[in-house]
């Protein structure tokens, strides 16, 4: 009697995997198809009625679309390469040290500045009229003038992939968190330093493979993202030095509208230089794979121990980066005149506040509003498809589920302009409705990310005792699981109304322009060059997925205040 | 500012109100006056009520600034919801009409109003996406004299034929700072001597930047024999004409800030540069705009301007309304307003904008011609009988081939 209404519960439930690869997958393709159309030479709105390589030969005829593809693949593997690097060799010498939990908390906010804010401090910090140099100007240099190098942004891609890997890291070493409570880290790690393993070498030869395997796909996202960033990208590097993505920009703004044939094929061949930066990825691995078979094989119970300690220095280091290029936008934000060579304003004002606390306001509203309604819809969908998975087995629909992460490997530019001429068939373009939507497209696949592994590993023991004892699947879900992944939860929410409120592209493409956020508010800004407004924008833009962060730390405590053992939360 | 509350709390009354939009659009259908027939209080009833979706560029608060006053002003005079949507740039606004036309929606489109010239006009315009003509409907054209500015009714070379609204005008001015400069470049020659003796003390930013493209129109003007081919396409000339230009840039490109091998990437930026003393000269479009930036504590008070005895180029911005725009009536009032003598006076003033009038003021009347007198100009800003000639804009083809031919030689 009770067990029909949880069957035909479990009947709904089952379809929620479908649905929600439906709801996601459909827009990306269609999204695609107006990409590859274009850049074939079909675009009836332009006269284009194809098929013609045209667009392709025009392409390779532009002038840098060679090395623009270059340094999209140089910066942004570099990138991912250093961010991973890092990432375990911080994991592996501080594991289980206060440090290791003190960078937790050092990294939330720097997890959730949008890219675009924390680039623009990076780019004050370090120009040649930069903060750092203002500070040592002229007493220490001996600059009267701002010098005429190329400090940032520079023609190598360095601030870029600087810029990248202040991001990148504390997001990998999230992931990385993750996966260590799933893999008895503790123990193995206990068992190799018993045998004499030095701390670092007995982490990276032990539980790295063990580690490794989740967090895979975490650092692919990365790969491919940082291949084809625009907003940071076209802060940081020199004007002369474009990557793919800039190129894009560049094209698809181009007021030629023919250039759009050129955008879309660009668009094209941003998507195979994101597959060829995975598959360059994957090929390292092996290549690791094999040489560090033969190390891990060798018995060297050191080895590992300095090289572990510099990526600790660096990794403290890039923290501190990354905290003194939002320092730098904060005092931005309250500045009325700042030239150099002055280490601080010479004139201070609450203005640019009083001036645009109006101004901001809506934006800051909608940037609220939709960052939550994405986040409790991703939250509930991510939930839904975990629950029927762990009702029904891994079934097909459920294992394609890594499909709901295409929205993170495929660039953006590649299939936003196919998805607004989608949106617009159906009416849609504007509402709120399509811009909560659109944001869903990247904000759930994160959300997937944070969320699957702590539901998986939940102890099936407790879920089966109160089996036992009566509980239906549905009681069962709301008794027992989803107190116990309190924490998790929290953390998914956190993670998903960050990455919601950072969204520009999809903003601008869903919103029709009509329905404006903090960030799209802060681009447009960026524009203009004037670093006080920029500073206010860049401030709440950081402030908003902070207090999220914040609660989400907060919150699990306060609601198990009365019960101990789940204080610390799983 | 209080704009930005009202854009989304409109846009979630809009959403509401969608059906009933629908089926009021329904009604004015069936009314077959094309907007030609129609007289002029008659539009302006029809506006009344009535949201307008204006795009333009959003990066500078001053503009955004004269924006929302032309919002509050509208709203309290015609009743009309002027939404300012903000671009990064104006291309954006040219796709998303593109894309409309894509999906098929040619009617009801969300774009109502464009902040345009030039080579947006231009593609706009040959691809049949621009409502009008305007200047047989909108009473201000009176008021526009395209004798005294070509500009006006010429764009880029391009005829606009009444589907553009002329809105401002823009010239090339060089902003320095005088404390460190006494004396400053009087033609693009002297401009090379100055930098091969300053070395590393000037650039301009980098195509297709429109600031630093026009730059390079400025040169070409300045160094080709006849420059009066550049009004007509470029064609098979191109490489002869331009060679004077290539052999310049050769020349200025080692002196240049970083040697040449970097550049800005907007004006604005060279702005920047200019108040941190990284490089002496910058390059505007705008005669106000050191002005302004002097008033909103952007640069020292020591900056002034100055122009070539040879002129510099200057051109006239526009605003336009999409084939599909969703309300044409009220985007037509507001660009009636914008041309009209009161908008024009508060958008030549320095402490506001600093935008010169499209107006010609012999056709003013006393009344109006008073708005424009006692205007502050600015300590940076020169007068109007020191501006020197404005030289015409090339063709756009010109620009183009220019800009793919920049990039090759120094963009990588």
């Amino acid at each position: 009697m009770e067990a029909t209404r949880p069957g035909q519960r479990r009947g709904w439930l089952r379809f929620a995997p479908a649905v929600t690869l439906l709801l996601f997958l459909g827009p990306v393709g269609a999204g695609l198809v107006g990409a590859v159309l274009p850049a074939f030479g079909y675009l009836p709105a332009l006269g284009g009625d194809g098929p013609s390589l045209d667009p392709w030969r025009r392409l390779a005829a532009y002038p840098g679309t060679g090395s623009a593809v270059g340094m999209s693949l140089w910066t942004g593997l570099a990138a991912a390469t250093l961010s991973f690097t890092l990432t375990t060799g911080f994991a592996a010498a501080c594991h289980g040290t206060r440090l290791f939990r003190r960078m937790q908390r050092l990294f939330a906010p720097l997890l959730a500045v949008p890219h675009a804010a924390f680039a623009l401090g990076l780019a004050f910090l370090l120009a040649p009229s930069g903060w750092l140099l203002r500070v040592l100007s002229p007493w220490a240099t001996g600059y009267q003038w701002p010098p005429d190098i190329a400090l940032s942004p520079d023609p190598y891609g360095l601030n870029l992939i600087l810029a990248l890997v202040v991001k990148e890291t504390p997001f990998l070493f999230l992931m990385t968190l993750g996966a260590l409570a799933q893999v008895p880290a503790d123990r193995t790690l206990a068992v190799a330093r018993g045998l004499g393993y030095g701390r670092a070498t007995a982490w990276i030869k032990a539980v790295l493979p063990l580690v490794y395997r989740q967090i895979r796909l975490p650092i692919l996202a990365v790969v491919a993202f940082s291949v084809s960033v625009v907003d940071v990208a076209l802060l940081l590097t020199g004007s002369t030095s474009p990557t793919l993505a800039i190129l894009i920009m560049r094209w698809a703004n181009d007021p030629d509208l023919a250039f759009q044939f050129v955008a879309a094929a660009g668009a094209c061949l941003q998507l195979g230089v994101a597959l060829a930066a995975i598959l360059a990825w994957t090929g390292g691995e092996r290549l690791v794979a094999r040489l560090g078979r033969r190390w891990v094989m060798d018995g060297a119970r050191g080895g590992a121990e300095g090289a572990a300690r510099i990526a600790t220095a660096l990794t403290v280091a890039v923290a501190g980066v990354g905290v003194a290029a939002l320092a730098a936008m904060g005092v931005w934000s309250v500045a009325r005149r700042w030239r150099w060579p002055d280490a601080l304003p010479s004139e201070w004002s609450l203005g640019n506040w009083a001036g645009f606390s109006g101004m901001a306001g809506g934006p800051a509203a909608t940037t609220l509003i939709v960052g939550l309604v994405a986040a409790v819809i991703g939250l509930v969908l991510v939930l839904a498809c975990l629950e029927a998975e762990d009702r029904a087995g891994r079934r097909p629909t459920s294992r394609a589920l890594w499909l709901l992460y295409t929205p993170l490997i495929v660039p953006q530019v590649a299939f936003l302009f196919g998805a607004q001429v989608l949106l617009l068939g159906l009416g849609l373009e504007g509402t709120w409705g399509a811009l909560i939507w659109a944001h869903l497209l990247f904000v759930l696949p994160y959300m997937f990310l944070s969320l699957s592994e702590p539901f998986r590993r939940l102890d099936p023991r407790y879920a089966r005792g109160a089996l036992c004892l009566g509980a239906g699947p549905n009681r069962v879900f709301w008794r027992i699981k989803l107190p116990m992944l309190t924490r998790a939860v929290a953390i998914a929410l956190a993670v998903g109304f960050a990455v919601s409120v950072g969204e520009y592209l999809p903003t601008v493409f869903a919103g029709g322009g009509r329905i404006t956020t903090l960030t799209t508010e802060a681009v447009a800004r960026a524009g203009g060059g004037d670093f006080r407004v920029i500073g206010v924008f860049a401030v709440l833009q950081a402030a908003l997925p902070l207090i999220g962060f914040l609660l989400a730390s907060i919150l699990p405590g306060w609601l198990h205040r009365h019960r101990r053992g789940m204080r610390e939360g799983l | 500012m209080p704009t930005m509350p009202r854009v989304s709390g409109r846009s979630a009354l809009a959403i509401l109100a969608a059906p009933l939009a629908i089926g009021l659009f329904a009604l004015s259908v069936a009314s077959p006056a094309s907007a030609q027939e129609r007289v002029w209080p008659e539009i302006l009833a029809a506006a009344e009520g009535e949201s307008v979706y204006w795009n333009a560029w959003g990066g500078s608060e001053s503009t955004n600034g004269y924006i929302q006053w032309v919002a509050d002003t509208v709203e309290d005079r015609f009743g009309i919801d002027l939404v300012h949507v903000k671009l990064n740039d104006t291309a954006e606004a040219v796709r998303k009409v593109l894309a409309e036309k894509t999906a098929g929606r040619d009617e009801d489109g969300s774009v109502d109003l464009i902040w345009i010239n030039g080579e947006n006009f231009k593609a706009m315009k040959d691809a049949n996406l621009l409502h009008g003509p305007l200047d047989e409907i909108l009473p201000n054209f009176a008021l526009i004299d395209p004798v005294e500015k070509p500009t006006t009714v010429i764009d880029f070379t391009v005829p606009t034929e009444g589907l553009e609204a002329p809105w401002g005008m823009a010239k090339i001015v060089f902003p320095y700072d005088s404390a460190r400069l006494e004396e400053t470049p009087g033609s693009i020659r002297e401009l090379l001597a100055f930098a091969k003796a300053n070395p590393g003390r000037f650039t301009y930013p980098a195509p297709p930047d429109f600031t630093g493209t026009t730059f390079l129109k400025q040169a070409l003007h300045a160094l080709a024999d006849d420059p009066a081919v550049l009004l007509d396409p470029a064609g098979g000339n191109f490489a002869a004409v331009t060679a004077p230009l290539w052999a310049y840039l050769d020349e200025l490109d080692p002196v240049l800030w970083r040697e040449g091998t970097d550049y800005p990437k907007s004006s604005t930026e060279q702005m920047r540069m200019l108040d941190n003393g990284a490089v002496d000269i910058a390059i505007s479009f705008n005669p106000g705009e050191a002005s302004a930036l002097i008033a909103q504590g952007r640069l020292p008070e020591t900056v002034r301007t100055f122009v070539f005895d040879e002129g510099t180029i200057g051109n006239t911005h526009f605003v336009a309304i999409p084939y599909n725009a969703a309300h044409k009536d009220a985007a037509m009032v507001v660009a009636n307003f914008l041309m009209g003598p009161e908008a024009q006076a508060r958008k030549q003033d320095a402490t506001v904008w600093g935008d010169q009038t499209v107006l010609s003021v012999a056709k003013l009347s006393a009344e109006q011609r008073a708005l424009f007198a006692d205007l502050p100009r600015g300590p940076a800003t020169l007068p109007p009988n020191a501006l020197g000639p404005s030289l015409p804009e090339p063709h756009p083809t010109w620009m183009t081939r220019i800009e793919e031919h920049w990039l090759t030689r120094y963009g990588s």
